[in-house]
């Protein structure tokens, strides 16, 4: 059995309501969904019981219903798990994850700048990476987002 | 002492690139530190799902100016992953090749900088001549200094012929003797040893803790390099050493990057004489079937981490970067808690921060004709000279007399 799978069987041996929700797509590569509640104790064991480690970034979503994270951590041997939750988009509250990886507030910046989430915990400091004069409530990378016309720009017919 | 905050940048806080930050100063002493990113955002990631997959590896490529092959190869991996695309091991060895050239200008770039820095101009001259050297070679072999524009979805999109590996090699010779004599010179030079040793502290423990990748890590004793824990391209297949070192300062990460060139050379040599025959691309689809894939690229700076989501179409769901500045910014607080003012621009230097290069072409448009003309490389290496010698200046008797001891 490879480690990954080792990892898929170990967690699933510990989670059993991950079933059908770990895939190893190749060698080094895991993928994973979790439900939003049991995000925390998942995530906490990744890292003590799995060894995942480094937390490379944490990738945004906006998939229709919802609004995900996906936070993707390294083990030193070179195993990437990636680890996906969502939020309802009326109430897009994550938990912070800076009490486990300090380096990740400005990931977590990131996603609350571009996607209009909010991060719970996330102490105060710059916004990243938008302009300070940026317009409230104006998130580019939600879907429906569309960059407002220059003033004179004429559109392609 | 009385406490004043003072704003440094965003316009050249240090080096040509927008960053802000604001420094807490008790005398001269840091007592805080905060740093403002997001200037030069340019929407990237949202312009690569209005674009198609082929479109989105010339835009990656130019998310860096220094490290673009970085980008692009990231890129392409984790498309070429989902599309289950089999890329020759010619492509891949050509890949990996450019990638390497690529570090050495980097590093030979940044060594560049940390003289200016400290104050040791003459050590910027001299790599920034010797870096012409492995820029020659990138145009030679890609047809431009930055943004190769080597790499497609499938492969590569220019093979290296026998007469450009001869020049590689001569190359490399050159540059592998100057490394060693600036290895020499930054292990030996008291001047320069005593003004990087102690400076920018960043313990093995914090490196850890705060995510810092690249040679920024290792300098800190991290023994992580994606090249060789996560291989891609032809890495799995070269043999080479990670580098790391335990003094934790700005001394270490110059000692680090010093020795990363020397395996560089090490790879390339490797590279030419292990590159198999064969094709350089497969043909790839222009709709991608749904999937996903996380790609890392070990770029001169440290880990790049592509994300990429498709849809079945031809343009990505989601493309996610991570630069590796990004996670090293945050290490520069700790680097200069209680440090001197003084050491600011070469501790922020020291991670060795993007910033973007040079054009490579300009466009002169005559207002009386109405003409417009190209000037390329040689043209305006003439053009300067001309304009030099208008004004008197005249090189000509030195180069020769250079020339004569160089040969």
């Amino acid at each position: 059995m490879t480690s990954e799978e080792n990892i898929q069987e170990g967690l699933l041996k510990k989670f059993a309501f991950l079933d059908g929700n770990i895939k190893v797509q190749r060698a080094r590569r895991i993928f994973g969904i979790v439900d939003h509640g049991k995000f925390r104790e998942v995530f906490e064991s990744l890292i003590k019981d799995f060894g995942f480690t480094l937390l490379c970034t944490i990738t945004g979503f906006d998939e229709g219903e919802v609004f995900s994270l996906m936070y993707h951590m390294a083990r030193p041997d070179g195993i990437v798990l990636s680890i996906k939750t969502s939020a309802p988009k009326d109430k897009p509250i994550f938990k912070t994850v800076t009490a486990y990886f300090p380096d990740a507030e400005i990931y977590e910046r990131e996603v609350v700048g571009l996607f209009g989430v909010t991060v719970e915990g996330l102490g105060p400091g710059n916004s990243y990476p938008l302009p300070d004069d940026w317009p409230k409530g104006q998130y580019p990378l939600r879907k429906d987002w569309k960059p407002a016309p220059k003033k004179g720009e004429v559109k392609d017919a | 002492m009385h406490k004043v905050i003072i704003p440094i940048g965003p316009q050249h806080p240090a080096l040509k690139e927008p960053e802000s930050f604001r420094i807490q100063l008790s005398g001269e002493r840091i007592t805080g530190f905060s740093v403002k990113l997001g200037y030069n955002h340019r929407g990237i990631e949202k312009a690569c799902e209005e674009r198609t997959y082929l479109q989105d590896v010339y835009l990656t490529e130019r998310i860096c100016g220094i490290c673009s092959h970085a980008h692009s190869t990231a890129f392409t991996q984790a498309v070429e992953e989902i599309a289950a695309l089999a890329v020759p091991k010619r492509a891949l060895y050509i890949r990996t090749l450019i990638g390497e050239l690529e570090r050495i200008h980097s590093h030979l770039l940044w060594l560049g900088v940390a003289g200016h820095e400290i104050g040791f101009d003459t050590l910027l001259m001299y790599t920034w001549r010797d870096r012409e050297v492995v820029m020659d070679i990138l145009a030679t072999t890609t047809g431009n200094r930055v943004n190769y524009g080597i790499n497609t979805i499938g492969g590569v999109r220019r093979d290296i012929s026998l007469a450009q590996v001869k020049d590689i090699l001569k190359a490399v010779d050159i540059l592998e003797e100057r490394t060693k004599y600036y290895i020499d010179i930054s292990t030996k030079e008291t001047t320069m040893i005593k003004r990087l040793s102690g400076v920018g502290v960043l313990s093995h423990k914090d490196a850890v803790r705060l995510g810092a990748v690249g040679p920024t890590g290792r300098a800190s004793g991290v023994d992580r390099d994606v090249r060789r824990d996560d291989p891609y391209a032809a890495y799995g297949e070269l043999d080479f050493n990670v580098i790391t070192d335990d003094h934790c300062d700005v001394y270490g990460r110059a000692v680090v990057r010093l020795k990363e060139l020397m395996e560089s050379y090490r790879l390339i040599r490797q590279i030419l004489k292990n590159m198999p025959e064969g094709p350089i691309a497969v043909k790839a689809p222009r709709k991608i079937p749904a999937g996903e894939a996380v790609s890392r690229y070990e770029a001169p700076r440290g880990e790049d981490v592509h994300y990429v989501k498709s849809n079945g179409t031809d343009k990505p769901e989601r493309v996610k970067v991570r630069a590796p500045t990004l996670a090293n910014v945050q290490t520069v607080a700790k680097m200069l808690e209680d440090g001197q003012l003084a050491d600011l621009p070469i501790v922020i230097a020291a991670i060795d921060p993007c910033f973007s290069c040079t054009d490579r072409l300009i466009s002169i448009k005559d207002t009386k004709s109405k003409k417009t003309n190209i000037l390329m490389w040689d043209d305006l290496h003439s053009y300067s000279v001309k304009w030099y010698r208008d004004k008197g200046i005249d090189f000509t008797k030195l180069n020769r007399k250079l020339q004569g001891k160089m040969s």
